[in-house]
């Protein structure tokens, strides 16, 4: 039984730790500027908690084989703990778990605490059951009004996010279903929400943010390489949840304003 | 010390109906709320079953279902999720073995209110009535996840499911939550009051400490739900705006203003996170009592697993916001929740290091009870492990609201605490129903489910670190997840065998109860109180003696005791040292 026990809990440690180090299946292909430094924490903590996890669960099937009652067993250690070992464990484990936090930090700092940089492309995110849609400010940088009375899903861009044209500074914004954003440049994405809280996640762009009904949030990265990217929602919205799905294409700065000027010869 | 513990004495009830139905033996109470666990285990494992059959086979005809639509996937998952944590989780380690062993194993008679008990476990039952009438209301079940967030679960239009199912579903947490907070009480003063000569605080169980804080959790935690689940019932029927701001639904604008989604966020985890901690605790405490008595060697410092649990008490109502980094939130409270998350992998860490601890040097017998503790200590190594991944709200932009999340919880909060249960269920059945279990096919529903729910969960942080979303119906709309599928078919094949494995759990208890060898009084030779009464317990639990404690919980293998173990009640002689 002993043996038993060994061998399926250490059968399941080599086999779970095996596709972890053998990346079988993996984050995918970072294409932001912040993806190394998350990858890099990413690795870090997967080989500290890899190391914890190997060596405890190797050690539980160990102990409960080795200590097993039989025949001549060796005779009960009757102890009731030792409490330097004890304080030697608890002081580690706070190093390395509050230390990995701290190493982690200034990330998230870089992320979210830090507005957008000047230069950067302000981008509106509108989510709402079930679409994504992007507008851009146009000639004049400014987002005109937009109202909720307006919003008409069934038509589509402009009247899904309740465009009010009677403003002159929506003149000139551009509202479509496709992200498109020139590569090694900061986006300054505001999210809004029209009718439930959906969640903006672009794996590739290790970027993932609520968009919440009431609240205009804002956010920024910088996609650094050319490419298709999927865009999912990842905060359940109602029924059609799982098709809620866009399209990011980054793009040199050159095609993205030759796409922009095609767009605004649209409009007119 | 409580000067003079007494209960409201009630005689033996004669009776059917006092007997059986509304008892106010905590014994008898205990066993109902474990049978009602036991029902709703089986309705949410077969609503994960038709779940996980979606995931591979969307056409699939189900007989007596008939077809799993993408907006049915949802109401599952979210009844799934709301049945397995309040009417399992909740319900089973707590209500049931608590109520039935706290009392016996610091020597009381009976909880300290016994009327609050038999009315705490009907209104919980009344609850679980209400959630399953969700089902069979127009509109059926709602499709909002178990978190319920807000404005989706306060908007009846907002999706099939939302109006009168919605309703029903948020009634039951709000009835689930007054039958917990009058649980809690009971536990908390039985505790405090009801102990028997000589039971001081660091001579009681592991369980009954666990089962203290737990209470203790509880009554912070299922008030503030209590409070949140009302005002969500007056933003649907009421036309108030606690959590809806100006929204427009399929083109419609809707009469609230002003309220705040995150508010609800706050409040659900301000809830939410503790009872993580109620659900496992009291697992923590079965597995301590399980390794030390199977292991015939005293735990492994005590004390510091006292001080561990009350840690993890403590630290549970100050990291809700680790639920939150995505949300919107301020980033910079995001610092604050993270780091009270890492240091509750400390404590955490104190209570695995103790249970290798306890193994270490001792001699153990592989009954099956101990084995259910064994992978206790297993599941929660792995399933804790993942959590300083997500701690951090860094790591926590990719994995958020993937399936890294799910199985980080199913293993740790799930099948852990689940495998508490188990272990209590296989040690204390002898005590609960006079006879064994059997041992052969314990052991075999041991190995089956440990190496299922692994081949389940494990895979999930596989799927979650490559960006598969959690509560999709369907991976198909999406390119990247597409190519996940095939490790989706697995773990739906390994749900079967898993799912399986339970009948044989199932049918041991029912054929053990009536066919089982007769247990003796104290089969597993342990030292606690419950094992120095007759089996199964008379009414009053000692038979007219009040037990006096001469000994801590864990004395095994005294140098010099005639036996291997020291009976908390045995004679202050026995442990000649």
């Amino acid at each position: 039984m002993g043996l038993a026990l060994l061998a399926l809990i250490w059968i399941i440690t080599f086999v779970s730790t095996y596709f972890f180090v053998a990346k079988t299946w993996w984050l995918p292909h970072g294409a932001s500027t912040s993806a190394a430094w998350i990858d890099h924490q990413f690795a870090l903590t997967y080989i500290v908690m890899g190391v914890i996890f190997v060596a405890a669960q190797v050690a539980l099937g160990y102990l409960v084989w080795k200590y097993r009652d039989r025949p001549g067993a060796e005779k009960v250690d009757y102890s009731h703990g030792n409490t330097k070992l004890e304080l030697l464990w608890t002081t580690l484990t706070a190093i390395i778990f509050i230390g990995l936090n701290l190493m982690g930090s200034h990330v998230w700092a870089a992320e979210r605490f830090a507005p957008a940089e000047s230069g950067s492309i302000p981008v509106e995110v509108t989510g709402m059951q079930f679409a994504w849609y992007f507008r851009y400010a146009g000639n004049d940088g400014k987002f005109g009004a937009t109202k909720m009375s307006l919003v008409d899903p069934s038509s589509g861009n402009d009247s899904a996010i309740g465009l009010d044209t009677s403003d002159p500074a929506s003149k000139d914004d551009v509202v479509t279903a496709t992200m498109y954003l020139p590569v090694d440049r900061q986006v300054d994405l505001t999210l809004r929400a029209e009718d439930v809280i959906h969640s903006l996640f672009i794996p590739s762009m290790r970027f993932k943010q609520d968009a919440v009904p009431g609240l205009a949030i804002k956010m920024h990265f910088t996609p650094k390489e050319l490419g298709d990217y999927e865009i999912a929602c990842a905060e359940l919205c109602g029924l059609g949840h799982y098709k809620m799905h866009g399209m990011l294409k980054v793009v040199s700065q050159a095609d993205f304003d030759k796409w922009m000027s095609a767009r605004e010869a649209d409009k007119q | 010390m409580a000067t003079s513990p007494h209960v409201h004495a009630h005689a033996a009830p004669q009776g059917f109906i006092r007997k059986y139905i509304f008892s106010l033996d905590h014994k008898v109470i205990g066993i109902q709320y474990f049978f009602l666990a036991l029902a709703a285990v089986f309705v949410g494992m077969f609503l994960s079953l038709l779940m996980r059959i979606h995931l591979i086979w969307p056409q699939a005809i189900i007989p007596g279902f008939g077809e799993i639509k993408p907006e049915t996937y949802l109401t599952l998952l979210t009844m799934h999720g709301t049945i397995m944590v309040f009417f399992v989780l909740t319900t089973a380690p707590q209500g049931g073995f608590g109520n039935y062993f706290l009392p016996i194993q610091i020597g009381a008679p009976d909880m300290a209110f016994p009327v609050l008990n038999m009315l705490s476990f009907w209104t919980t039952f009344l609850g679980f009535v209400v959630i399953i009438a969700a089902f069979f209301v127009s509109g059926g079940a709602p499709l909002h996840g178990w978190t319920g967030y807000a404005p989706l679960s306060a908007l009846p239009s907002a999706g099939p499911g939302e109006g009168l199912g919605a309703d029903l579903w948020i009634t039951s947490i709000a009835i689930f939550c007054l039958a917990s907070l009058m649980g809690a009480l009971n536990f908390i003063t039985t505790v405090l009051d009801l102990r028997a000569k000589g039971m001081t605080l660091m001579r009681m169980p592991l369980t009954v400490w666990s089962w203290f804080v737990t209470a203790i959790l509880g009554l912070l935690a299922f008030g503030v739900l209590l409070s949140a689940g009302i005002l969500l019932l007056l933003d649907r029927n009421l036309g108030t705006s606690f959590f809806v701001p100006l929204v427009v639904v399929n083109g419609t604008v809707l009469g609230h203003k002003g309220g705040s989604p995150l508010l609800w966020q706050h409040l659900f985890w301000f809830f939410g996170h503790p009872e993580v901690y109620i659900a496992i605790l009291p697992g923590m405490g079965v597995a301590s009592q399980l390794l030390s008595t199977f292991s015939r060697k005293p735990i492994f410092g005590y004390k510091a697993m006292v001080y561990a649990i009350m840690a993890i008490g403590l630290l549970g109502f100050v990291v809700w916001g680790h639920h939150m980094f995505m949300s919107g939130m301020n980033p910079y409270t995001a610092f604050a929740f993270s780091i009270m998350t890492m240091c509750i992998g400390v404590p955490s860490a104190i209570k695995t290091f103790n249970w290798l601890g306890t193994i270490y040097k001792g001699r153990v017998r592989f009954h099956s009870p101990m084995l259910f503790a064994i992978g206790f200590v297993s599941l929660f190594v792995s399933g804790g492990l993942s959590g300083p991944f997500l701690a951090q709200p860094v790591l926590d932009i990719q994995l958020h609201d993937t399936y890294f999340v799910v199985g980080h919880f199913h293993l740790i909060m799930g099948v852990a605490a689940i495998f508490g249960i188990f272990g209590a269920t296989y040690y204390w059945f002898p005590k609960m129903f006079g006879r064994m279990m059997s041992e052969r096919w314990g052991k075999v529903h041991f190995f089956l489910t440990l190496a299922g729910t692994y081949a389940i969960f494990m895979p999930m942080h596989y799927l979650g670190m490559a960006g598969q979303t959690r509560r999709y119906s369907q991976f198909t709309e999406v390119a990247y997840q597409t190519k996940l599928i095939p490790l989706q078919t697995f773990m739906t094949y390994a749900a079967f065998v898993t799912i399986a494995a339970q009948f044989i759990f199932l049918i041991n208890l029912f054929w053990s109860m009536k066919k089982g060898p007769k247990a003796s009084d104290n089969p597993w030779e342990s030292t606690t109180l419950e094992w120095t009464t007759a089996t199964p317990p008379p009414h009053d639990n000692f038979g007219g003696v009040t037990p006096v404690v001469n000994h801590g919980p864990y004395e095994y293998s005294v140098p010099g005791a005639p036996k291997d173990f020291t009976m908390q009640t045995d004679p202050p002689a026995a442990s000649a040292h």
